[in-house]
């Protein structure tokens, strides 16, 4: 992993950076609360909000009924008579049930209220495959929520973005889509003791390179970069950026890294179909750098299937080393 | 009527609102069935007692989630009439600078968390300014309005028991107008008796007339110290929605019959009725009333057709905070 400056950096999992931003925003300010199903006590499906109860109790971190509208449309009315709501979904594929409230309540309650109210809340959600869950707990879904005007969708894919960018989430005036990727959950990163934040929209480049841009986001990105270290011995220079934000996009990383190598890659995890890739690709074709560009863009999402259980099916059903290297050789051929 | 010790004061402005929401209604349906205005409206005639009272047993600091038939709720909460009128005629001085129409008016200043245009939608709303309310040890209630088509919505059954598990103050008002657009209570429930659904959620539960104004009034006002010191209540107001379901509306699924009879049962004729009946103002001084409300009204209209559209440029704007 890259320095990211700072004097003191100790390594801790993708799981504690999150805990991490979530206690010192609600040690910073009481208006900020958790709350999901079996945050409390239990910690979280995952483990995230380990610890937690014990530090804040009962009001701040909250427990609550299998009810994903309410909770969602709950932290939406917190939020928007003063509240910080912090609301956990168990899986991003409960975000369906959740999805009227998020829509049409709170990522459009500011535009069609002319601009009177705000809802500064978070909706953290696990996401995408790799545990053997199949296919109602590991899909996807970050492709629709672009399609949100109003929504912020953030999915950062190490533990130092995934703390700045969560407490830059909780900071927000909007309604930001946390999604944590539960691959990553237990990956360990550096992350500054002190304190720090991330803009939101803003994408890294993960790696500098000048032959190939590879653009992905969340749990493609250390696949990506495996990639990426391997072509090296090979002699080709790629390029990764991980988007971090995919609403807004960063524009500018993306098209300035597409005229730099003149040739690019976008991978996702989630089905092609419809997928983030096609936005990517239409951003690229409309801009400056289509004029640089050396050979088509190649998009690689994931294959148009829900997520099946059996494990090498499940592997197949997302990008991999091998299609991506697929992918890069093609390109640069 | 029940007996009531309840202001001259209080009692002239929940006269006066159920009028100008009535004034205001009957105006905006003349401009919609004239083409003057855009889009749809759902109009509360008939049911003024039930929003205005509750919403005048309120405190300013007190919040509100309404409905798509919420103009009753608004004016009953506190409203500038100009700028409600103006947002009907999607004008930039409207309470939404245009953008937001008949289904979105909302007024955070005066409590007031919007109507919506999703049968249910504003439920989850209340149960978090509720929790707002109990997190920050406010003195204050959250009123859900919402009618007997959106208590077969899940989401009322998810947030009356999230709001019933926490001990949200939260009155959960359900006004029930006996059709969910052209389809009549029977059959969508089983057990038409909605307050029997309180049961199941451990809270408490009321029927009242929802076109008595003053029953209605003080039942909030009484159930407001409930909800403040113990957690949620249902009420249910019944009603009956005099005109159409939108604008759109044939009215093929009831009687002429039906609807005169409920004509007759108009809560503001019975308002004035009590009024004058028990002396507490002259027929002169309701006639003084009921010309001043017009007035308003007309003014209202006055505003927001001299008002300007608002600019293409303000398109992109208020996306985001």
């Amino acid at each position: 992993m890259r320095k990211k400056g700072g004097p003191k950096m100790r390594e801790i999992t993708y799981a504690q950076a999150i805990r991490e931003a979530m206690c010192e925003e609600m040690r910073r300010d009481e208006n900020v609360f958790l709350m999901g199903e079996d945050v409390g006590i239990y910690g979280g499906a995952f483990g995230v909000s380990l610890g937690m109860w014990e530090e804040f109790g009962d009001e701040r971190v909250r427990d609550t009924p299998i009810s994903e509208a309410a909770i969602a449309g709950a932290a939406a009315g917190a939020a928007v008579t003063g509240m910080r709501p912090i609301a956990e979904l168990m899986f991003s594929d409960f975000i369906t049930i959740a999805m009227e409230q998020l829509i049409n309540q709170a990522a459009k309650m500011r535009y069609m209220f002319g601009g009177k109210a705000q809802v500064p809340m978070v909706l953290r959600a696990p996401t995408g495959s790799g545990t053997g869950a199949a296919a109602q707990h590991s899909q996807n879904i970050e492709a629709w929520l672009m399609n949100i005007p109003g929504l912020k969708v953030v999915m950062p894919a190490t533990p130092y973005d995934a703390k700045g960018l969560l407490k830059a989430a909780i900071r927000d005036n909007n309604p930001v889509v946390f999604l944590e990727p539960k691959l990553l959950y237990r990956k360990k990163g550096l992350v500054p003791e002190e304190e720090y934040l991330i803009p939101i929209g803003k994408a890294d480049i993960k790696r500098e390179g000048k032959d190939l841009t590879i653009i992905t986001c969340g749990r493609m990105v250390p696949t990506c970069l495996t990639v990426a270290d391997e072509m090296a011995k090979k002699g080709i220079d790629i390029e990764v950026i991980d988007l971090r934000t995919l609403l807004p996009l960063d524009r500018e990383t993306i098209v300035a890294s597409a005229k730099k190598t003149g040739k690019v890659l976008i991978v996702h995890e989630g089905v092609q179909t419809g997928g983030i890739a096609g936005e990517i690709t239409a951003l690229i074709a409309d801009s400056e750098a289509f004029f640089y560009l050396d050979a088509p863009i190649k998009r690689l999402g994931g294959a148009d299937v829900p997520i099946p259980y059996n494990p090498e099916l499940e592997k197949n059903a997302v990008p991999t080393e091998n299609s991506i290297t697929e992918a890069v050789l093609q390109l640069i051929k | 009527m029940t007996d009531t010790k309840i202001s001259k004061e209080k009692l002239k402005e929940i006269y006066i609102k159920m009028n100008h929401t009535r004034k205001f209604e009957e105006k905006v349906a003349y401009f919609f069935s004239r083409g003057m205005v855009h889009g749809t409206t759902h109009l509360y005639i008939g049911e003024e007692a039930s929003g205005v009272g509750a919403c005048c047993a309120l405190d300013k600091e007190d919040y509100i989630t309404s409905t798509h038939r919420g103009h009753g709720h608004c004016i009953g909460k506190g409203i500038d009439l100009n700028r409600m009128m103006a947002e009907l005629l999607g004008k930039y001085t409207g309470y939404c600078h245009g953008k937001g129409g008949s289904m979105h008016i909302a007024d955070l200043t005066m409590g007031n968390l919007g109507a919506n245009g999703v049968v249910g939608g504003g439920l989850p709303i209340a149960v978090g300014a509720a929790l707002t309310m109990k997190m920050k040890k406010r003195d204050n209630i959250v009123v859900c309005f919402f009618g007997d088509g959106a208590a077969n919505t899940g989401s009322f059954h998810e947030s009356v028991n999230m709001a019933a598990v926490w001990e949200l103050p939260v009155l959960f008002f359900c006004e029930n107008n006996l059709y969910g657009m052209s389809t009549h209570i029977k059959r969508a429930m089983k057990n038409t008796n909605i307050a029997d659904r309180a049961i199941g959620y451990g809270i408490p539960a009321k029927t009242i007339d929802g076109n008595d104004a003053i029953e209605v009034y003080n039942t909030v006002r009484e159930a407001r110290e409930y909800v403040k010191k113990n957690g949620p209540m249902l009420i249910v107001s019944n009603t009956y929605r005099i005109s159409g379901h939108s604008k759109s509306d044939a009215n093929v699924y009831r009687t002429k019959e039906e609807i005169a009879e409920w004509r007759e049962k108009c809560p503001i004729k019975r308002m004035r009725k009590y009024l004058e009946d028990n002396k507490i103002f002259t027929a002169k001084e309701l006639d003084e009333m009921d010309e001043q409300t017009t007035n308003d009204i007309e003014n209202a209209v006055i505003y927001a057709q001299n008002s300007p559209n608002p600019s293409i440029d303000t398109l992109l704007e208020d996306v985001y905070a």
